[in-house]
């Protein structure tokens, strides 16, 4: 079982795991922790509806709304209260995923591989493009997004197909790369300065620098969590910008 | 004559080489741009929060996302990085 985060794997097999019968590996379980806890969580959080929330009901009445009045009222509008259940399925699975690179003996972010990146940008993709069509019909959607108003006639020679590879094809790209090389990144780090760590506690007058990469182990740890935060914000309210996009073209 | 004579690489070793200088010079590049980028713009807004505290909730809904599109181009080094270096 090759699961638990005890020793260091070579520099170049950092997000490598082997698999354990049906292609199962670490990545993958860490993918059903972060479902089934973002499920357990509003399943509890919607068991007792008390007046005055308390525990998991605060907690998730309290990302409710947040996601509605910090993401969606911010981005998209009133309009836009029946994608509030997709952004915040997709907040709390992105950030459990990441949370789970400062887990201690875990410590491998899913978003780390590029799977789940790719398929969740993907999956924004379909939908704010689906959005976009059945708000404005095929041909409105794709001369707003093609051929933006307000622009000069013979610009559009230009524009035009910078808008098409900006919106069809950066967009999903470039939020996937962001959130997988964002967690790639502090994976890399944090391990940089463990095995620094690990490898100056020796005998040798070395070790008398051990404290400087430990320190800053625990505080790039902590830098870590805001940016799993940070990353699962900086993906919703982005995906709630596309789709708040595709509904309301600019005039 | 002789100093020549030791450095005589193959190929492969050319192009590990060249893969791994460009390696950490492309990362190096790449982090220039968004790193100005990111530091005008966090000023920016918060001279503006500061200016108008009322303003602060929109000003940093907006400085999130403009950090987020500077932030892709480190990022994208930073991919090309591990390719290099890697793949």
């Amino acid at each position: 079982m090759h699961v638990l985060a005890l020793d260091f794997p070579p520099i170049s097999h950092l997000v490598e795991w082997k698999a354990f019968g049906l292609g199962i590996n670490k990545v993958v379980l860490g993918f059903f922790f972060a479902l089934i806890a973002t499920t357990v969580l509003f399943m509890l959080g919607g068991q007792k509806k008390a007046l005055v929330p308390a525990g998991a009901q605060n907690l998730a009445e309290a990302s409710v709304d947040f996601i509605r009045e910090g993401i969606v009222m911010q981005t998209i509008g009133p309009d836009g209260m029946t994608f509030v259940p997709l952004l915040l399925a997709l907040f709390f699975f992105i950030f459990f995923n990441n949370i789970l690179e400062v887990i201690p003996g875990w410590q491998m972010p899913g978003n780390a591989r590029m799977a789940m990146p790719a398929f969740l940008a993907l999956l924004v993709w379909v939908v704010f493009n689906v959005v976009g069509v059945a708000k404005q019909g095929l041909g409105h959607y794709l001369k707003n997004s093609l051929f933006p108003p307000g622009v000069p006639k013979a610009l559009y020679l230009l524009v035009t197909p910078i808008e098409l590879v900006s919106t069809f094809i950066v967009r999903p790209f470039s939020l996937a790369v962001r959130l997988f090389a964002n967690m790639l990144a502090g994976h890399i780090l944090l391990v940089t300065f463990a095995v620094l760590a690990s490898a100056l506690w020796t005998k040798s007058l070395l070790a008398i620098i051990v404290p400087l990469p430990a320190v800053m182990l625990v505080l790039l740890t902590g830098f870590e969590v805001l940016v799993a935060l940070l990353q699962a914000y900086i993906f919703t309210i982005l995906a709630a910008v596309y789709i708040g996009g595709a509904m309301h073209p600019e005039h | 004559m002789s100093v020549l004579a030791a450095a005589t690489y193959s190929g492969a070793d050319l192009i590990k080489f060249g893969q791994t200088i460009s390696a950490g010079f492309g990362y190096g590049l790449a982090a220039i741009g968004p790193g100005i980028g990111i530091g005008y713009l966090v000023g920016q807004s918060v001279q503006a929060m500061a200016r108008q505290p009322e303003a602060a909730g929109m000003v940093r809904t907006t400085m999130f996302l403009g950090i987020a599109f500077t932030e892709a181009l480190a990022l994208i080094g930073f991919v090309v990085f591990i390719l290099l270096k890697f793949a």
